[in-house]
């Protein structure tokens, strides 16, 4: 076996044998679906909660129409004074008491009636309560004004615009925003990687150069072969916790929502959107056009997009992780990585706040390209872009070897320097490193 | 040939810190050098260099006649002053990983870790982590790990250190049956007693100069300053004394009046001991008269400050 293979595999155990990542292995797709179950079942708990409200109506306008009101279940009362009625309703325990005074128009009871309650009412409800009054009202105002409902619902249609490329292949409004969020997925998963597995490569350089073991070391192998070793190893550790998160994660959600018959619509309707005669008719347009971007979802090129995504990955984190353990070999502790690490995790976050704010808006526009070609940001910013396809209407082919190319030269670059870091900084002890001596350093 | 190891005008910067200047070395095979020179000398960038972890501004190394090439390092043992095991790895596991780096394949290693752990007796630790061992247990291991490739040459920085007197004893008796079995040996080390027993030659370097080496018997005679101890059985003691302070340097110890002993030290200004010793016979009997040796410790001490006076 080679020396490099005997490390990966060394590094791959160490890590995967490791109590803490074991734990938290198996530890977080628990967490993380008994979370969601929690949610939901709370959400479901929120939604089956019906208040009792108690309903005087003196007027002649309103008849059932409170039955209609999700949140709450209605009782009627009928020949009560008002002062009796909340009484009834206080002395039952309800949750409130809607009073309808009689009057001649419905615009003029509208504005009479109250809502007594003995805590300030929920939002929710309240807006239930009022969206039955306005449909009322606006039921009126179309009549008085002789105007059909079916042509009101015509008047208030949205007007959407027809785009296309000019290649003819239909664009759909919005879909820059689906494959962003698409791309922006996998750069996500990117950044997220490289800071988790990043800080392990550096835990264990600088583990190595605590337990001074590091001398011993470096006398059978080189310290470039140490270093490459400990970050290979450490990322297939890495790859294999993520899988096993994936593959758990998801055996467990199909497990605890069947058996706990848990609905995940729940979410949804706990918000309780008011379903209006508008709102359901907008929502029957939306289906045909929820359809179309379900088209373009399965158009996004995914076999472009996943081997970009292996090829950015893989630079990426190696060109990072290399940074890493330089780092690592520099400082003698934990504490002393602090002033290197704000260098490391900026460009991270400037390409996903900037590719969350103009990949989003404008895929192709200058800020966009020039953070696709930047090496240090492209694997997170050209992976936002790519989710458009490559070539027509996406990602010019120049600027996606350009941008392979550069992140190549960077990451060779990057590992040599680190490299250097690395060899001068396993062998220091006792000294706090500045930037000055690690210039220093790459000149030896 | 005879040298295992030749260090030719090696010189070694860090930035503007000359760490190693022109140092010239001939290291024989099968014998203990005893590389020696205050902290901060040069000595571990030295054995660094002999290890492939740096490598020499200028200068060249050759190891066993041969310029000092990277496959080399299968062929050297080394045992660095900052040593260390990783802790959460099991005795056995990590001896095994240690020795396949050097090279060995997983049987072959396992074999001779079965030999040396028996031979150390400390077989029962192999399953044990390193953080459950003592510092002296580890050491242990370490050396094992250092030994196992049967390596030509053997570097040992500081052996001793975190030893109790009794298993240095055992690692001192080992590394002597090591050179007993052809090994070469390049001993690093503060402790002149044990250069004293263990080295044949010595080099000493200071400020990243070689300012002294060759074979320790050598460097002795040529260090002896004609000091004599002597023991003379005279009833009168004050005469002599007053004669000889005359034309010689002389340091009175003691006299014993009861069994009229006198015990001086005395520099003669040459080698021949004739004319003093044919005098001291004449005027009593003459108990002993032993030329004193310096030790390594008083070499180094006198070399080192008459290199830092100058």
């Amino acid at each position: 076996m080679s020396k490099l293979s005997l490390i990966i595999k060394r590094e791959y155990l160490a890590k995967v044998k490791n109590k803490s990542f074991v734990i938290m292995t198996f530890l977080s797709p628990i967490l993380m679906v008994s979370m969601v179950a929690l949610v939901v079942y709370l959400a479901m708990l929120n939604g089956s909660d019906k208040k009792v409200v108690t309903v005087l109506n003196e007027s002649n306008f309103f008849t059932n129409d409170f039955s209609t009101i999700p949140t709450a279940s209605v009782v009627q009362f009928y020949n009560l004074t008002l002062e009796e009625a909340k009484d009834s309703t206080q002395r039952l325990d309800y949750y409130g008491l809607i009073h309808i005074p009689s009057g001649n128009s419905m615009e003029e009871v509208a504005k009479q009636t109250y809502f007594f309650s003995k805590e300030s009412p929920s939002d929710g409800f309240l807006d239930d309560l009022e969206d039955v009054f306005q449909n009322r009202l606006k039921q009126k105002r179309l009549e008085s004004l002789g105007v059909t409902e079916q042509e009101y619902g015509d008047v208030n249609k949205n007007f959407s615009i027809n785009t296309s490329t000019f290649f003819g292949k239909e664009n759909l409004k919005g879909l820059n925003e689906m494959n962003a969020i698409v791309g922006g997925g996998f750069g996500y998963l990117i950044m997220m990687f490289i800071i988790i597995y990043g800080s392990f490569v550096m835990r264990s350089v600088i583990e190595e150069k605590t337990s001074r073991v590091i001398e011993v070391i470096i006398s059978s192998v080189k310290p470039f072969q140490l270093m490459m070793g400990k970050i290979i190893g450490t990322s297939l550790a890495g790859v294999t916790q993520f899988v096993i998160w994936i593959v758990s994660a998801s055996i467990l959600f199909t497990i605890v929502f069947l058996v706990f018959d848990l609905d995940f619509s729940a979410i949804q309707n706990s918000g309780n959107l008011p379903q209006t005669q508008a709102m359901k008719m907008a929502s029957s347009g939306m289906n045909n056009s929820m359809q179309q971007y379900a088209d373009m979802f399965l158009q996004i090129p995914w076999l472009t997009l996943l081997s970009c995504f292996l090829i950015y990955f893989i630079l990426g984190y190696l060109i990072y992780s290399s940074i890493y353990a330089a780092i690592g070999a520099a400082v003698d502790n934990e504490t002393d990585t602090q002033q290197f690490m704000l260098p490391v995790i900026s460009p991270l976050m400037l390409a996903i706040y900037v590719g969350f704010i103009s990949v989003f808006s404008n895929p192709h526009g200058p800020v966009a390209v020039g953070f696709s070609l930047f090496p240090l940001t492209s694997p997170i910013v050209m992976l936002m872009r790519l989710s458009s396809g490559v070539g027509e209407g996406g990602v010019p082919v120049w600027q996606l070897v350009l941008s392979i190319f550069l992140l190549i030269v960077t990451f060779l670059a990057i590992v040599w320097l680190a490299a250097k870091i690395y060899r001068i900084g396993i062998l220091m002890y006792g000294k706090k490193p500045s930037y000055k001596d690690l210039y220093r350093w790459l000149r030896y | 040939m005879n040298t295992i190891l030749a260090a030719k005008d090696v010189s070694k910067k860090f930035g503007t810190y000359m760490a190693l200047n022109n140092v010239t070395l001939e290291i024989p095979k099968n014998c203990i050098y005893g590389l020696l020179g205050p902290n901060g000398a040069g000595k571990t960038t030295l054995i660094r260099i002999i290890n492939q972890i740096t490598f020499p501004d200028t200068g060249t190394v050759f190891f066993d006649g041969k310029p000092l090439k990277p496959e080399h390092i299968a062929t050297i043992g080394y045992l660095p002053e900052e040593r260390g095991l990783y802790k959460s790895m099991k005795v056995g596991e990590q001896a095994l990983y240690l020795a396949q780096l050097k090279g060995l394949s997983k049987t072959e290693a396992t074999e001779r870790l079965k030999y040396w752990f028996d031979r150390l007796d400390i077989s029962g630790w192999w399953n044990k982590k390193v953080q459950e061992l003592s510092k002296g247990m580890a050491q242990k291991i370490q050396f094992v790990v250092t030994v196992l490739h049967q390596p030509k040459l053997l570097i040992f920085d500081e052996p001793f250190s975190g030893f109790d007197p009794i298993n240095a004893n055992i690692i001192k008796d080992e590394i002597l049956q090591l050179k007993e079995e052809g090994a070469s040996i390049i001993f690093s080390t503060h402790r002149m007693e044990s250069v004293e027993e263990l080295c044949e030659y010595i080099a000493l370097i200071h400020q990243s100069e070689k300012i002294l080496d060759g074979k320790l018997s050598d460097i002795k005679k040529e260090y002896k300053n004609n000091i004599f101890n002597v023991g003379l059985e005279v009833s009168e003691k004050n005469e002599i004394v007053k004669k000889l302070g005359e034309t010689h340097k002389i340091w009175l110890s003691s006299y014993d009046e009861v069994d009229k002993q006198l015990d001086f030290r005395i520099q003669l200004p040459s080698n021949d001991t004739g004319a003093l010793l044919s005098y001291l016979s004449e005027k009593g009997k003459v108990n002993h008269f032993v030329e004193t040796i310096p030790s390594a410790n008083d070499i180094f001490i006198e070399t080192v400050n008459r290199k830092t006076n100058s």
